[in-house]
């Protein structure tokens, strides 16, 4: 019987190895998986890669798990927000890599990775720093970059709804980078609000269906990033 | 506390979004970037209907909530609370960005640093050494929207133009806006380079001519001003 929860986040990021490449879902708060990171924070895994549109908010979520010395890099359109000194300190102390990408050059190496396409062309960035030294190529007349497909060991995604098949469905804002993401990832695992029984979605309304989810923990009210950053938290 | 700005001719901020927006044609999918660009929404002309995408994954992007009522999961791409309008869709980044970069949004509305006088736009870093490199979804934009126009103060702080012969921050895209919305005036980037679309109340082509860092020309129509055929 096929049955993608597992009882508790540790279990659901236990396997995570050094050196690991790792897809964090979330635009600013919206969708960060916080409770997965911080599981990831106390399993340890380090040297890691990080992909995610940003770098987190003061020392909880994707930031502490930076704080705490266990991403090598990033790779990112956005590393700083308004509530954002871990990483900024750490770039400048050369402590931290970074891979900077135009956000839907991002999206697009995650959903060409995920959906088994190596590279592909685009028009965003010619003429910039940000395609310096890539392959520029015409097409009717016009350049374009040619860009790489982005593939993952894990994926740590925030939905809202899941079955023990995985099929996920998302709230609002929050879907941002989930379902690419979980495509991407050899591992995707999802922390969701709710496990609902098989058929408690309705299959017109799945949007992440569960051949890319790999593993289903229930978190029923997550953490809110923004409120753990007004009250001064860090993690651990 | 804030000093009020003592600029005793020109547009306010509200007015140049006010313009930018009556440009907008009926029907048209628009994407505002974040500072006055999102005053735009809020001057949409009466009997208009527009519908604002933001990258993050919506389309029907209504005005911000009441207080109180906010919802973490319901932002824009500024990270700031909206609310969604009926008839709105939520997706995923790659289908947001396929809108973009796809040409299927007609016209985005974005802030600048510097435009150069064949439509370079930099507005994305300044290139200091030590500033923390971010772009987001800028170079996406001016390479997949329709039309990109520009809402901007004509100089910086400092006096310095910010409409330029060549750009010296690095470029977001190359030869991509077609209009800017100053407080001083609008201008249009043409083959032959700036061309005067419409002067502020109470200032004059020199007055423009002066804090503009390239070649002006005069391409005002008679009614508004220009020099008769």
């Amino acid at each position: 019987m096929i049955n993608k929860r597992v009882e508790s986040a540790a279990a659901a990021v236990a396997d995570i190895h050094d050196g690991a490449t790792v897809m964090v879902g979330g635009f600013g708060e919206a969708g960060s998986p916080i409770e997965l990171l911080h599981a990831l924070i106390d399993h340890g895994a380090k040297n890691l890669t990080g992909v995610s549109n940003n770098t987190g908010s003061g020392r909880v979520g994707l930031a502490a798990l930076i704080a705490n010395g266990q991403v090598r890099k990033m790779i990112c359109s956005f590393p700083r927000t308004a509530n954002s000194m871990v990483f900024p300190e750490l770039y400048r102390a050369g402590k931290i890599e970074l891979e900077l990408v135009p956000q839907g050059t991002l999206a697009e190496r995650i959903r060409a990775g995920g959906a088994g396409v190596p590279a592909f062309y685009t028009a965003t960035a010619v003429g910039t720093q940000l395609a310096a030294g890539k392959e520029v190529r015409s097409f009717d007349g016009r350049e374009y970059v040619l860009e790489r497909g982005l593939r993952a060991d894990f994926s740590l995604v925030m939905a809202d709804r899941a079955d023990r098949y995985g099929n996920l469905t998302f709230r609002k804002t929050a879907r941002n980078f989930g379902p690419i993401m979980c495509m991407a990832a050899r591992k995707a695992i999802v922390q969701a609000r709710q496990m609902v029984d098989a058929g408690g979605i309705d299959p017109e309304h799945v949007v992440t269906p569960g051949i890319f989810v790999d593993r289903v923990v229930v978190i029923p009210e997550p953490a809110q990033e923004s409120i753990l950053v007004k009250e001064g938290r860090s993690y651990p | 506390m804030s000093t009020a700005k003592t600029t005793t001719a020109g547009w306010s901020r509200e007015q140049m979004a006010r313009l930018a927006a009556e440009d907008i044609p009926d029907g048209s999918y628009v994407n505002l970037g974040i500072g006055i660009p999102e005053l735009v929404a809020q001057s949409i002309p009466e009997g208009r209907e527009m519908v604002f995408q933001t990258e993050n994954g919506l389309l029907g992007m209504g005005p911000a909530p009441a207080p109180g009522t906010e919802d973490p999961e319901l932002i824009n791409a500024g990270k700031k609370p909206v609310t969604a309008l009926p008839g709105a869709a939520y997706f995923h980044h790659a289908d947001s960005f396929a809108m973009i970069r796809g040409g299927h949004i007609d016209i985005c509305v974005l802030g600048a640093m510097q435009v150069a006088e064949n439509g370079d736009l930099a507005n994305w870093s300044t290139g200091e050494a030590d500033a923390i490199p971010a772009v987001g979804g800028a170079m996406d934009l001016v390479a997949g929207v329709r039309r990109i126009v520009v809402i901007t103060e004509h100089t910086t702080k400092n006096g310095e133009p910010k409409l330029v012969k060549s750009c010296t921050y690095p470029l977001t895209g190359k030869n991509v806006v077609s209009r800017i919305y100053s407080n001083l005036a609008v201008v249009d980037v043409t083959p032959k380079g700036f061309s005067l679309v419409k002067l502020a109340p109470g200032v004059t082509l020199d007055d423009v001519k002066a804090k503009t860092g390239a070649a002006l020309h005069d391409g005002r129509s008679a009614e508004d001003g220009g020099p008769s055929q």
